[in-house]
């Protein structure tokens, strides 16, 4: 304790100081620069002259991409893959955990768990080819071993757009309701067993336990779930819309969201105004929701609420 | 406990239930693995079975004979998957730690800075016109290590809430009253006293760095700089990729053509194959709750 009393505050501020330096470096760099890069959106990028150089073209990019009917798709589909993912999704989970909590071995339902997240932890590339292995046209699991036998006609998957809502939801779910039940499963674990006991004695059967004693204790945990997977309703998971269904053409106006189409705009069109033009629409709106949600976590779960 | 007869039921009903779905959620898995073990022929013609007429090791034979291919993409999976997640795990910790420091200065304000990159994003476009054109990552390893992965804000709050939540301040002062400097305390004494949540996150950025291909579909066009996931995906849209090397005959003069279906499942087995081995420790982090309730306050 020799330094001055003057000199302290710097002594102890400096070394968290050069701590936290490299992380906020790579945020400033990934996070923060292209924050300032959405200017792009209003020019008309020409690399000859450089991104600063290149002339302001105001709103043209997104009177442009609003014209055309790729905008409505994109936002229409974004939007109800996103409602039916989070309505199903937290059904099928809330199921799988109350029905693992019941399992009276740890060892069960620790298998089972085990078993239920492995779908989460592999690639986009990955499940693409499970799911290639089901649905190719010619010696596909579906076509070849369950339709032709029943002699239904066989369907070339790949290039019949009307079945992929059915098919995205469905492989979503097999991907992540497992993974999602592990949080409604811990909030069963910590509910007092007391209660049930004593519903149990009034007579309560198990049916009955559920939709009086878990599924009302399990309801902050729900709405605040629910909220936080609204605000991130503009956002799709970029392989399952272009991965899964093989980047097939003639599949896009049911697999396109804003995250395929900023890609496509991107680097397959080379068409950087609209491309940046839809990656802007996406992080204000995204926005907007994110606040407007923390909002109403705060309304109803001041706890909950993220800031 | 005494369970009655209905609640007996119920035991039963669910496990049977769990049963069948953990069945569902494993079975694709299963047709691929046995779809690599397939004999080509069987397979185009038979199509994709769980009991399949005849097997064969021909896919599998045919990746050892082009193996080069296969190791230098594991080689650059498993490269950057263990320089991205030990720098990644460092910068987020060391960030993460004066933020849960409530007597330092800055904590909240580290803590918006970072906390802020969650909620808005400036998009892709000017993130990959910033990689490229002035840091000059495209085609380099960095382009697969850089851009998104490092860090999140997700994973430094996860970090500083287990600091802020299990390791207590008196600790840390009592630590440097006995002289020890901030370096010190964080590396000897907040590191060591947090191995739960190292490892879930670690884990977390493991699995992101295995799983990723979307960096590369940005940033890379040479297939030299592919790592699993990337070769799986060329060999998906073009099977012939494997004959641009010497890998073409060597399966003999009288094999038929090259078992192109079946190696593609074998593919992706053997991308599968590392995650199997985090699979138990993912579960009993996630068990032990270390996640839950965690990105709060």
């Amino acid at each position: 304790m020799t330094a001055k009393p003057k000199s302290k505050p710097l002594k102890k501020t400096l070394p968290l100081l050069i701590l936290a330096g490299p992380g906020l470096l790579y945020f400033l760099i990934n996070s923060y620069f292209p924050m300032f890069g959405v200017f792009i959106a209003f020019k008309d990028v020409n690399y000859a002259k450089g991104i600063f150089g290149s002339d302001w073209i105001g709103f043209k990019n997104f009177t442009f991409l609003f014209q055309t009917s790729d905008a409505w798709i994109m936002t229409r589909n974004t939007l109800l893959y996103n409602l039916a993912f989070i309505a199903l999704g937290t059904i099928v989970s809330i199921i799988i955990a109350i029905l693992m909590s019941e399992l009276l071995t740890k060892l069960y339902s620790k298998l089972f768990m085990t078993g239920l997240i492995l779908p989460n932890l592999i690639s986009m590339v990955v499940l693409s080819l499970l799911v290639f292995a089901f649905l190719n046209a010619d010696s596909g699991f579906v076509n070849h071993s369950i339709l032709r036998p029943l002699g239904i006609p066989e369907i070339n998957w790949y290039s019949e757009a009307k079945y992929w809502p059915y098919l995205l939801v469905l492989i979503q779910i097999w991907k992540t309701a497992g993974y999602g039940s592990i949080i409604y499963f811990a909030s069963i674990a910590g509910i007092d067993k007391s209660i049930y006991e004593s519903a149990k004695i009034d007579g309560a059967g198990k049916l009955k336990q559920i939709r009086m004693i878990t599924l009302p204790l399990l309801k902050p945990t729900i709405i605040v779930l629910v909220l936080m997977s609204m605000g991130r309703i503009f956002n799709s998971d970029f392989g399952l819309f272009y991965q899964v269904p093989m980047n097939s053409g003639a599949l896009y106006s049911t697999t396109q969201t804003i995250d395929t189409y900023v890609y496509r705009a991107l680097m397959q069109l080379n068409d950087i105004g609209m491309s940046a033009a839809a990656g802007l629409y996406q992080s204000l709106v995204g926005f907007a929701l994110v606040l407007t949600v923390n909002a109403i976590v705060k309304k109803v779960n001041p706890e909950n609420a993220l800031f | 406990m005494i369970q009655t007869r209905g609640e007996r039921t119920f035991t039963v009903f669910s496990a049977v239930v769990m049963f069948l779905l953990t069945v569902f959620a494993f079975l694709p898995f299963l047709l691929i693995v046995i779809a690599s073990f397939t004999n080509e022929t069987t397979l185009i013609r038979n199509g994709y079975s769980f009991f399949p007429e005849h097997l064969s090791l021909d896919a599998y034979r045919y990746i050892k004979s082009s193996a080069y291919i296969f190791i230098r993409a594991y080689g650059v999976s498993f490269l950057v998957t263990i320089l991205g997640t030990a720098i990644g795990l460092l910068i987020t910790s060391m960030l993460a730690y004066p933020m849960s420091r409530s007597d330092f200065k800055y904590h909240n304000l580290l803590a918006f800075v970072v906390f802020f990159t969650m909620l808005f994003s400036g998009g892709i476009v000017p993130s990959y016109i910033m990689w490229t054109q002035y840091f000059h990552i495209k085609n380099t390893l960095w382009a697969l290590i850089l851009p998104n992965l490092l860090a999140n804000g997700f994973n430094v709050l996860l970090v500083r809430n287990y600091f802020k939540n299990n390791v207590p301040l008196e600790i840390i002062e009592a630590a440097q009253i006995d002289g020890a400097s901030e370096l010190r305390t964080f590396f000897r004494i907040m590191l060591p006293l947090s191995m739960p949540v190292m490892a879930t996150v670690g884990m977390f950025m493991g699995l992101a760095y295995w799983n990723d291909w979307i960096n590369a579909l940005y940033f890379v066009s040479k297939p030299q700089l592919y790592g699993i996931q990337n070769l799986l995906m060329q060999l998906m849209s073009n099977i012939q990729f494997l004959n641009s090397g010497q890998a073409g005959n060597v399966l003999g003069a009288e094999s038929v053509s090259l078992p192109s279906t079946a190696v593609r499942m074998a593919m992706a087995v053997l991308g599968i194959v590392p995650v199997l081995f985090v699979l138990p420790f993912m579960q009993k982090y996630l068990t032990r709750g270390v996640i839950i309730g965690a990105v709060k306050g």
